[in-house]
């Protein structure tokens, strides 16, 4: 579905990726391991094209995507939900919902407004409210609906739990799993492992802009898990 | 007096909706107070209102024995209140070091002139902020690179910068992992012991609230529904119900 091969990307002077690999097959669920700052968050950008690497290929349905504008990249069908809640503050969370809405594809059961308001039902009774005066929660739950709403057929979600209850939490991982049967592929970037374990297939672990370690989410080795996850 | 925090039926709606409804609670001097909830329960309002961002409809906030009532944010600062947001707000230009500076800068009450640069003032002061916070490799980064975990760092390094009797955090470890979580907890419980400091915070990581806060209250639709120690709040079966959830429940039992 997805493939990242030699990823070099730089802010600036300073280089955050060093050659990275990634491989997500169809209707698999991926996370990404490490500590604070080791560049999941850039690899995301780069494979977004946000933050486009000096040199490396990515491809996304075998189609290269590695210079395509991060909306061109969307409408092919990948989805992403940043870490830093990305809505519209002054449009209702109704509007936020419409203005993030695609035609549905083929071999996908679409997304509706009412869909997503039985899986996040804060955002229901909070249908005409300005996202801008959203509770932080709230805001992460429009982020996460918004995208579902472009029916994409990847989704790239960084950080997805963090700042949700343990029982939306808990929601969220069936909503993952539920997509997953749907046939939709799922990348995610998580320090939450109890979360990670509860959804994910595979494993990359990320240490300094590279990958260290891969490995069935099931036999993960906590050797490689301390060494690079943990202080 | 021990009491750092007094609130009184504290009351806010915004349109037809009750965010906070008559909530009162106690916070004393060198403890750890939680605050949990699920989402849009009015936890972040309740800080708004305590640190001035917000007035009440109704109710009292008492700190330090002074109500403040009708207070403006700087001047409810000057008494003594630190706080952390939920959404960082450092300037993103600035190096670690001179955001620290700035907030010292304001806490001795001096502005800057233009003729003068923020670079030579209040260097080690803080500089030991920044220490406490564990951040002091970084203080020639600009904040706008920093990660975000390191960036709640500078956050806190800022709200301690005014010597605080009561501190606010909301969410103080969001987007850290593990580890990083439990090491920020202990460098803050030690601050507040230390410092003699009381602490209300929100969290939605469950191993750090049971494992660092004194007591917690728990918010539902901006209503105070239990309180209690760790041990009791964990096994308070409406708890588990609106916000633990199963899974959550069953993991912290086998902690
Ligand atoms: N200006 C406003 N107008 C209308 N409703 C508002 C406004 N500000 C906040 N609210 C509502 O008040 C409720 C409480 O929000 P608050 O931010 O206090 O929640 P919270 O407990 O901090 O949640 P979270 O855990 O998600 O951060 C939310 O439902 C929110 O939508
Ligand atoms: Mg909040």
């Amino acid at each position: 579905m997805l493939k990242v091969h030699a990823l070099n990307t730089f802010y600036g002077k300073a280089q955050i990726l060093f050659g990275m690999n990634l491989k997500i097959l169809a209707g698999e669920i991926v996370v990404l391991l490490g500590r604070n700052g080791v560049g999941k968050t850039t690899a995301f950008k780069s494979i977004m094209g946000i933050a486009p690497p000096e040199t490396g290929e990515i491809t996304f349905k075998g189609i290269p995507i590695h210079h395509l504008p991060p909306h061109k990249t969307c409408n092919l069908g990948l989805g992403y939900v940043p870490e830093d809640r990305r809505i519209f503050t002054q449009l209702t969370v109704m509007e936020n919902l419409e203005v993030g809405k695609q035609p549905p594809r083929k071999g996908y059961r679409p997304w509706t407004a009412e869909r997503l308001f039985e899986l996040f039902p804060n955002l229901a009774e909070r249908q005409n409210l300005i996202g801008g005066a959203l509770s932080g929660g709230e805001q992460q739950m429009l982020t996460i609906a918004r995208t579902l709403m472009g029916n994409p057929e990847m989704i790239i979600l960084d950080e997805p739990s963090e700042g949700l209850a343990p029982v939306i939490v808990e929601q969220l991982a069936r909503t993952i799993k539920k997509l997953k049967n749907e046939g939709v592929s799922i990348l995610l970037a998580e320090q939450n492992l109890n979360f990670a374990r509860l959804i994910c297939d595979r494993a990359y672990i990320i240490h300094q802009g590279r990958v260290f370690h891969e490995s069935p989410i099931d036999t993960l080795s906590g050797e490689a898990y301390a060494k690079y996850c943990s202080v | 007096m021990s009491k750092v925090l007094k609130v009184r039926n504290l009351t806010k709606s915004f349109g037809g909706v009750c965010a906070v409804d008559d909530v009162s609670f106690d916070l004393e001097k060198g403890r750890l107070l939680a605050m949990i909830g699920p989402n849009g329960a009015g936890k972040t309002t309740c800080f708004n209102l305590i640190n001035g961002q917000l007035k009440p409809d109704r109710g009292s906030i008492v700190i330090m024995g002074k109500q403040i009532a009708g207070f403006k944010p700087h001047r409810v600062w000057q008494l003594g209140v630190g706080r952390t947001f939920q959404i960082t707000a450092t300037f993103a230009s600035m190096s670690v070091l001179e955001n620290v500076q700035m907030a010292r800068l304001s806490f001795h009450r001096r502005t800057l002139s233009i003729f003068q640069k923020v670079r030579n003032l209040y260097v080690d002061e803080s500089m030991e902020l920044l220490k406490l916070v564990g951040i002091e490799k970084q203080r020639d980064h600009a904040c706008g690179v920093l990660a975000y975990g390191d960036l709640k760092r500078v956050e806190l390094a800022m709200a301690l910068a005014n010597d605080p009797r009561l501190l606010l955090m909301d969410e103080p470890t969001a987007g850290m992992g593990p580890a990083e979580r439990s090491r920020l907890m202990e460098q803050i419980s030690g601050i507040v012991q230390t410092r003699n400091i009381g602490v209300l915070f929100t969290e939605h990581d469950m191993d750090v609230v049971f494992t660092h806060a004194h007591r917690i209250i728990v918010l539902n639709h901006g209503k105070l529904v239990a309180e209690g120690t760790p041990q009791e709040v964990h096994a308070n079966a409406q708890v588990q119900e609106i916000y633990l959830g199963a899974a959550e429940t069953a993991r912290l039992e086998k902690r």
